[in-house]
């Protein structure tokens, strides 16, 4: 199976790999995924008014799973948390060219993106 | 450093045909390229001169006669022979058949076929180290039981079976069921030999042993004489067991490669086993949390199985883009489950999906061992840095402790 070019960039240069602390109150984590399963994503964002001003990912995946949590952390940094939560994993699977056997890679990025927003939102009060 | 790359450390799927093979077989394409059944010319003379020279050394090579050696198009066909045609020319005696969780698919997907068909199938687990054991098997055999398939070394983790025990115990047990076995992997890498084995019938290929693809053989004991009902029908050639005009020039590479593997197995194994060490050591050295995948004593020279935990498999592979390498995850098949050979081992499934196989061969070097064990390190030592499982592990977080969400 080939990878797309945009797959392998994200591979070779991830964006955005890291951890914020997870204790702080403007910054939300999304844990999606199981290690039986090979997939787990750990996304999580900073948000200052309104806006994620920081995101960062760490993936235990294949290329293509990487990929698709590093392109999220790309697309969302700057975006209002209202704009993020409508991310659709089809999205990153064009962006991406997915073949269909990967499809679940983008599935789990838009997952980690919204429970990412989910746990922001709870330590706030649901606000936001 | 300098080191050719792609460097190919998969020789479990294939191995690169050996050069003075294919001096062997050249001839056979150019003026020798008769037909071995042409019996009233030079042309096919040559070929069947060829041809039964060939059987003499693949015969050798396991311990049987010529005349003991069935042509195939490759082991799958061997195995799909032995089995189907057992079943059907044995349907009298019995119907049920014993085989071993990790064995390849060509053998388990005939069994589920005979299954269909009528027959019983005993599908033995494996101890923890990969192996099954006389006791297992002996244990097994029941009063309709015709024929026990295992494999003498396994493709994946490389580990080796105890066969001349295996043979004994079911010799022992009820001395008419037939003992098969897929000797793909062990032929010419370990001692195999179907005399001491006990065995009746054994499925070889030319592609595994630096031989070309496309030819296999069937090895049929003849004293005392197993029977098969052929499966493809036409002009009744190889006794008629399997018909079809004769693949010479693979055939005259087959001969030329077991010749090769008989009378430098020992020092090959020495050899590999030399790499294979070097490259465990210098893995276990440099990154923690290594885990070896099946018996490291009862093993295949040139194999390497282990699972690094906490980086997906399919992922690593893709950071060793120079290096051709296999691995148990979910994500290089098409099915989406991690290998059922670690399963059987009771792997868990995450570190299946963390697993690698090296499958090192007659042409690597020490200088790509050491480019493969530096990258690996590398990409690994990369790729926990990326892992939220390495962190949480770091933090001092017990993975079991999580919810894990269940979807695949």
């Amino acid at each position: 199976m080939a990878y797309s070019d945009k797959v392998i960039d994200h591979y070779e240069n991830p964006r955005n790999v890291g951890s914020l602390d997870k204790n702080s109150d403007n910054v939300g984590t999304g844990l999606v995924g199981a290690p039986a399963c090979g997939d787990v994503m750990k996304l999580q964002i900073k948000v200052e008014d309104g806006i994620i001003t920081d995101a960062k990912f760490k993936t235990f995946g294949c290329g293509s799973a990487i990929a698709s949590s590093s392109l999220v952390t790309e697309w969302v940094k700057g975006m209002s948390v209202d704009k993020a939560m409508e991310l659709k994993n089809s999205q990153i699977a064009e962006e991406l060219n997915l073949p269909p056997v990967k499809i679940h890679c983008s599935v789990l990025a838009e997952d980690a993106i919204k429970a990412a927003i989910a746990d922001y939102k709870k330590k706030n009060g649901n606000g936001a | 450093m300098a080191v050719k790359v792609p460097i190919f450390m998969d020789n479990h799927s294939t191995t690169p045909v050996d050069p003075r093979v294919l001096d062997a077989m050249l001839p056979f394409f150019r003026e020798d390229f008769g037909n071995a059944a042409s019996r009233n010319h030079v042309f096919g003379w040559r070929a069947e001169k060829a041809v039964e020279i060939a059987r003499e050394e693949v015969g050798k090579l396991i311990g049987a006669s010529a005349k003991e050696i069935v042509w195939t198009s490759g082991a799958t066909e061997s195995i799909n022979l032995a089995l189907k045609g057992a079943a059907e020319f044995y349907k009298e005696k019995g119907n049920h058949f014993i085989t071993g969780q990790t064995e390849h698919k060509a053998t388990l997907d005939t069994c589920k076929r005979l299954e269909k068909e009528g027959c019983e199938v005993t599908y033995l687990p494996v101890r923890s180290d990969g192996i099954i054991t006389a006791e297992q098997v002996a244990a097994a055999i029941k009063p309709t039981t015709i024929m026990v398939a295992l494999m003498a070394a396994n493709n994946e983790i490389g580990t080796v079976n105890p066969i001349n025990e295996i043979g004994a115990a079911i010799k022992a047990t009820k001395k008419d069921v037939l003992f098969f076995v897929d000797a793909v992997q062990a032929a010419g890498k370990v001692p195999f030999d179907v005399t001491a084995g006990k065995v009746d019938l054994a499925s070889v290929s030319a592609h595994k042993i630096y031989g070309p693809k496309g030819v296999g053989a069937l090895y049929v004991r003849r004293k005392p004489r197993v029977r098969l009902v052929e499966q493809i029908d036409g002009g009744g050639h190889e006794r008629g067991m399997r018909s079809g005009t004769l693949n010479v020039p693979g055939i005259v590479g087959f001969g030329k490669a077991a010749e090769l593997a008989r009378t430098e197995m020992a020092q090959e194994a020495e050899k590999l086993t030399a790499l294979r060490n070097r490259l465990y050591s210098y893995l276990t050295t440099n990154l923690k949390e290594v885990h070896l995948n099946g018996s490291w004593e009862h093993r295949l020279p040139g194999n390497l199985n282990v699972s690094f935990a906490y980086v997906e498999g399919e992922g690593l592979m893709m950071a060793l883009k120079d290096v051709a390498v296999s691995s148990g995850s979910a994500c290089t098949s098409a099915s989406l489950e991690p290998s059922y050979v670690l399963r059987a081992l009771g792997v868990g499934e995450e570190m299946a999906h963390s697993s690698i196989r090296f499958g090192i061969g007659r042409f690597n070097t020490e200088e790509e061992i050491d480019y493969v064990g530096k990258h690996v390190v590398e990409a690994v030592s990369r790729l926990r840095e990326m892992s939220p499982l390495w962190e949480m592990v770091q933090e001092g977080v017990d993975l079991k402790s999580i919810q894990w969400a269940a979807e695949h």
